[in-house]
């Protein structure tokens, strides 16, 4: 009998499935990794395929070596492997790139259980610890092939306003990645085609990005008291990506309605305290991977009541 | 095996005081940037830890029962005085990388630990013993772990070659990097030590009822509902 597993009803066939939903994902970041590339240049393809490469043989080795049921068919290893490719700078060296991979895959993800048990989101993840071992690599931009000037690589317009400096790029500019950052989170354009393909094929709902990227407006509204700052403030840094393809993920977010609302808003309110008063130009990683860590407490508390069941929850 | 050896030894891997009993861990996450810092703090506590067993064995019928941690904590705090000193007169380097750990020996949960379940019920040698045992178990960890994490971290080990061997990685350096070494530790000492204990078994044949979520796991409610 132990290996029969009796489930509530009802019993409904749905066709979707991990690996159709990754699909989907990795369908949904082609715009952006394209535009990547034309910006970036080739180098561009070269550290994602780095990243996807080592994501997936992680996930594989980790799997035989742990003796459990292998799930590097699911495609999330890749999904992964592109979305910490698209947060890191193009000159980055490939070693430190298939590093924060293994990091991604095996200590994130794959110790804590593998797919739907990782506690924080493995390509943010990834990112940080990146970012806290290669500080000198991690926090020099290129500027894009097209870029009006002269220099090789310049402040990110986030570390210029931070500084205080004018900015020489216009909203446009932004909008069109026409500016230093990391890979894939410049252009704001082929970011939102992905969302319209993920709101399309239902893969995710837009509370999270809109939230999220509404309270950073309104936020840097608030503090700063300049609209023209707040549109830059979102235009700017890893907040689109972030917003879009982390903050959804389906393990670290919460599952109820009011639940995603507090979460974004938690996002939203880190990201621009970072911004505004913290050491960093950008918080949007740390944000999402604080608000991640109490996703558990959001869904306890925004537990919708057991149809029939008292205040108290206790059943009748 | 008899008992003196045994004395000795355990505390190496068996009940290492850092990787098995847990303990001690402020100073094994703060000291351990470098290889040097982690034999300088582990030799300056097994010293600490060598006396005060010593002494408190000595004098255990002789402390009332009721007042014993004060008493422990005045001994102790004495050998940590004259160790503090004496690193500071002969060691400037020593004690500027340890600063304020090397003080906090005094509430090093390993010595008073020791002090309370060992060297108060034991004589004097077998105290000597455990306490040397217990010492180099600590060191033993604290250089390996420094080890770790000053080669990922700096790329060189006990501050050799000047350019560093590799590329250095410094989240190892950092107390992010501290805590994933520490635990990669514990789960090899874990499973080094579970090949020589009888009584040792895998997760997997405990069943749910063992898993810290039991209380909360759907499955394990569900199945309770059904019988």
């Amino acid at each position: 009998m132990s290996q029969l597993l009796l489930s509530a009803s009802p019993h409904l066939h749905g066709k979707d499935s991990t690996r159709t939903i990754m699909r989907d994902v990795i369908i949904a970041l082609m715009p952006s990794l394209f535009a990547a590339t034309l910006l970036f240049g080739w180098r561009t393809l070269a550290i994602t395929a780095v990243c996807v490469a080592s994501c997936v043989a992680s996930e594989y080795l980790s799997r035989v070596a742990m003796k459990r049921p292998q799930t590097v068919s699911d495609l999330s290893a890749i999904v992964t492997g592109i979305l910490l490719a698209f947060n890191l700078p193009v000159d980055i060296p490939l070693w430190q790139a298939a590093f924060g991979s293994v990091v991604a895959i095996v200590v994130v993800k794959q110790m804590f259980g593998g797919i739907g048990c990782n506690f924080v989101n493995p390509a943010l993840m990834g990112r940080i610890v990146l970012l806290g071992s290669f500080a000198s690599t991690m926090s020099e931009y290129h500027l894009p092939l097209y870029a009006p000037a002269d220099a090789v690589t310049s402040a990110t317009p986030l570390a210029s306003m931070a500084a205080g400096e004018e900015l020489h790029y216009s909203l446009l500019d932004l909008f069109l990645g026409n500016r230093p950052g990391s890979l894939g989170e410049t252009c704001i354009l082929a970011l939102l085609i992905g969302f319209a393909y993920l709101l399309y094929r239902r893969v995710i709902t837009p509370v999270i990005p809109v939230v999220y990227i509404g309270s950073v407006f309104l936020l840097s509204w608030l503090f700063t008291g300049s609209a023209t700052v707040a549109f830059y403030q979102i235009l700017s840094g890893g907040l689109f990506l972030g917003a879009i393809f982390m903050a959804t993920d389906y393990t670290t977010t919460p599952v109820t309605r009011g639940g995603q609302v507090l979460f974004a808003l938690g996002c939203g309110l880190f990201t621009v305290v970072i911004r505004q008063f913290g050491s960093l130009p950008e918080g949007v990683s740390f944000a999402i991977v604080l608000m991640n860590i109490i996703t558990p407490y959001l869904d306890r508390l925004t537990m919708p009541r057991v149809f029939g069941a008292t205040k108290g929850g206790a059943r009748k | 095996m008899n008992k003196y050896a045994e004395t000795f030894t355990k505390g190496l891997l068996k009940e290492n005081p850092t990787l098995r009993l847990v303990l001690g861990t402020c100073p094994t996450l703060a000291v351990t940037t470098t290889a040097f810092n982690g034999l300088g703090m582990g030799v300056a506590a097994t010293f600490v830890l060598f006396c005060s067993n010593i002494a408190i064995s000595a004098l255990r019928k002789v402390i009332p029962s009721k007042v014993r941690l004060p008493a422990y904590i005045v001994v102790i705090a004495a050998f940590t005085t004259i160790v503090q000193m004496l690193v500071q007169a002969y060691l400037p380097a020593i004690d500027k990388a340890l600063g304020i750990f090397l003080p906090l020996i005094v509430v090093n949960c390993i010595i008073l630990g020791r002090a309370e379940a060992f060297a108060s019920k034991n004589p004097v040698v077998l105290s000597a013993l455990d306490g040397l045992g217990m010492g180099f178990g600590f060191t033993g960890a604290l250089v390996l772990m420094g080890g770790i994490r000053e080669l990922l971290g700096n790329g060189t080990l006990f501050g050799w070659p000047e350019g560093g061997l590799l590329p250095p990685i410094s989240i190892f350096v950092l107390p992010a990097g501290g805590f994933f070494v520490f635990g990669m530790l514990i789960w090899l000492t874990n499973r080094l030590s579970a090949k020589h204990d009888p009584t040792y078994m895998p997760r997997t044949e405990l069943g749910c009822a063992a898993c810290p979520h039991a209380a909360t796991c759907a499955r394990v409610s569900c199945e309770k509902e059904a019988e």
